[in-house]
C-alpha cells in the first residue's frame, strides 16, 4: 500500500514539471516534437530510477550523521552530509555517461535525434532534484527509493509529452505574435499545472489537505492558509460590524 | 561605465535585456519559478547565483586550456558543486530560516543551465576578466527577472513587500483595504510563477519585435 500510494503521489501531486518545476530548461527546449519528447522522457525514467536508489545507498551508508557506524563505533559520530551535492552529482554524471554509450551502441537513431541532450540530462534538474528531494523526504527503504525515482520519471515523462502533443497542434492556431514559441509554451504549462492541482486530494478523498513534506510547498501551502484565515477574520469582523 | 571598453560594456548590458538568460537563452528557469512566491527568497537566490556564477566563470576560463574537452562536464560540475556548498553553508550559518525555505532549491544551483550554459558558452572560449563581466551581465539578468516576478507575486498574493505589509493591514482594513481590495492568494502556487514569465516574455517581445519567434 505504501508503495502504491509513493508512486501515484509522485506521479500526479508531487509531479517534478508541474509542482515543483524541475527539469524546466530541458522541458522547454525538447518539447517541440512528440518523437524526441519520447525518447528524452524515457532516458529521464531510466536515469531517475537508476540513481535515486544508488544515491539513497550513498546517503544511507556515508554521507548521513551516524551513517559511518558500520565502518566501527569510532566513526559514529562522522557526519558528512555537506558532501552529499558533490558526491550525488558525481553518480549522476557518471550514470549519464554510461546511459549515453549504451543509447549509442544499441539505438543510433535515438542517439542522433537526442543529440546534444543526452549529456544534458547530466545537469537536468530534475535528476538531482529527484536525488535530494530523496533525501529531504527522508525516505525509508531502498525499494521506496527505487519507486520514489521511478514514479518521478514517469511523472516528467507524461508532462513533456502532454506539453510536445499540445505545442504539435497549436501550430496551427492564431498565436499573438509575440507570444510564439517561449511565451504560449509557459502560459499553456501555467494552465496545466492549475490542473494538476487539482490532484491534490486525490489521496485524502479530498477531505483534507495533503501533507507535502515539500518545504517550498509547506511555505506556500502556510501562506496560503494564513491568507485564508485572515480573509475568515475579515469576514467576520465585517459581520460582527454589520450588526 | 567608462571603465569599461564597449565590448565590455555590451558584456554586461545585454543580457538585461535583449539576450536575457530567462526571457531569450530559456536557461535558468526552474529555480526562476520555484522560489518566486517572497521577494526575500528570490533576492537571495540572485546574489548566490551571482556569486557562482561569476567566481565560475573566472575558474573555468583560467582552467580552460588544460581541461581536455571529454571530461569537461565533470570538471564543471565539480566546481560548482564546491562554490555551491560555500553557498550551501554560508546561508545556513547566517541565514538559517531562509536556507529552509529555499530548501533543495540552493543544491539545485548546480544544475541551473545559466550556469552550464554560460560556461560552454562563454568561458572555455574566453579570458577571466571577460568572462567575469559576462557572469556578472547573465546573473543580473537573471536576478533581474527572479526579482520583478517575486516582487508582482508577493505584492499581489500577499500584500506584502520583504514582509512589511505595505498596502495595508488586511485584518483591521487599513490602507487599500479600508475599500474592499484582498488580495489574491492565487499568486502564491506555484502555476502563477510561469505565467508571469509567461506575460513578462510577451511585454518584452511586444516591444522589440525582432525577438518574435516563427511558430
Amino acid at each position: 500500500m505504501e508503495h502504491v500510494e509513493l508512486f501515484f503521489k509522485s506521479i500526479f501531486i508531487d509531479n517534478m514539471v508541474f509542482a515543483t518545476f524541475l527539469g524546466m530548461c530541458s522541458y522547454l527546449a525538447v518539447s517541440k516534437k512528440v518523437s524526441t519528447a519520447v525518447g528524452l522522457g524515457a532516458a529521464v525514467i531510466f536515469v531517475l530510477a537508476v540513481t535515486v536508489p544508488m544515491n539513497w545507498l550513498l546517503d544511507q551508508y556515508v554521507l548521513r550523521p551516524g551513517a559511518l557506524t558500520w565502518l566501527g563505533p569510532e566513526y559514529a559520530e562522522y557526519d558528512l552530509s555537506f558532501l552529499s551535492f558533490i558526491l550525488f552529482i558525481a553518480t549522476i554524471a557518471t550514470m549519464v555517461q554510461l546511459v549515453e554509450i549504451v543509447v549509442e551502441k544499441f539505438a543510433p537513431a535515438l542517439y542522433t535525434s537526442l543529440g546534444i541532450f543526452l549529456p544534458l540530462i547530466a545537469v537536468n534538474c530534475a535528476i538531482l532534484g529527484g536525488s535530494l528531494f530523496m533525501q529531504s523526504r527522508d525516505i525509508q527503504t531502498l525499494g521506496l527509493a527505487f519507486n520514489y525515482g521511478l514514479a518521478s520519471g514517469i511523472g516528467w515523462f507524461l508532462a513533456i509529452l502532454a506539453i510536445a502533443a499540445i505545442r504539435e497542434k497549436i501550430r496551427y492556431s492564431n498565436v499573438p505574435a509575440p507570444l510564439r514559441g517561449l511565451g504560449i509554451t509557459f502560459i499553456i504549462t501555467g494552465l496545466m499545472a492549475i490542473g494538476f492541482m487539482s490532484f491534490g486530494g486525490m489521496l485524502t478523498g479530498g477531505e483534507e489537505k495533503t501533507e507535502t513534506t515539500d518545504e517550498v510547498a509547506k511555505v506556500e501551502v502556510q501562506s496560503q492558509d494564513t491568507v485564508e484565515e485572515e480573509e475568515s477574520l475579515a469576514e467576520v469582523s465585517q459581520e460582527i460590524n454589520n450588526k | 561605465m567608462a571603465l569599461l571598453s564597449k565590448k565590455d560594456r555590451g558584456l554586461i548590458m545585454d543580457p538585461l535585456a535583449d539576450n536575457n538568460p530567462i526571457t531569450i537563452q530559456v536557461l535558468g528557469i526552474c529555480s526562476a519559478l520555484a522560489i518566486t512566491a517572497q521577494l526575500k527568497a528570490s533576492i537571495v537566490m540572485a546574489v548566490s547565483v551571482l556569486f557562482v556564477l561569476s567566481v565560475g566563470n573566472v575558474v573555468i576560463s583560467l582552467m580552460r586550456n588544460i581541461i581536455p574537452s571529454k571530461i569537461r562536464i565533470i570538471v564543471q560540475l565539480v566546481v560548482v558543486a564546491a562554490l555551491v556548498i560555500i553557498v550551501d553553508q554560508v546561508l545556513k550559518a547566517f541565514a538559517y530560516e531562509l536556507s529552509k525555505t529555499l530548501s533543495v532549491f540552493v543544491g539545485l544551483i548546480i544544475t541551473n543551465c545559466i550556469i552550464m550554459g554560460r560556461f560552454e558558452a562563454f568561458a572555455l572560449g574566453n579570458g577571466p576578466y571577460r568572462s567575469f563581466l559576462d557572469g556578472i551581465g547573465n546573473a543580473a539578468g537573471y536576478g533581474a527577472i527572479l526579482i520583478i516576478v517575486g516582487f508582482s507575486r508577493e505584492l499581489l498574493g500577499s500584500g506584502t513587500l520583504l514582509g512589511f505589509k505595505v498596502l495595508g493591514d488586511p485584518i483591521e482594513k487599513t490602507g487599500l483595504y479600508a475599500i474592499g481590495y484582498e488580495n489574491n492568494g492565487f499568486m502564491l502556487l506555484s502555476p502563477m510563477a510561469l505565467i508571469v514569465v509567461g506575460i513578462i516574455i510577451w511585454v518584452q517581445r511586444s516591444r522589440n519585435k525582432t525577438l518574435i519567434e516563427e511558430n
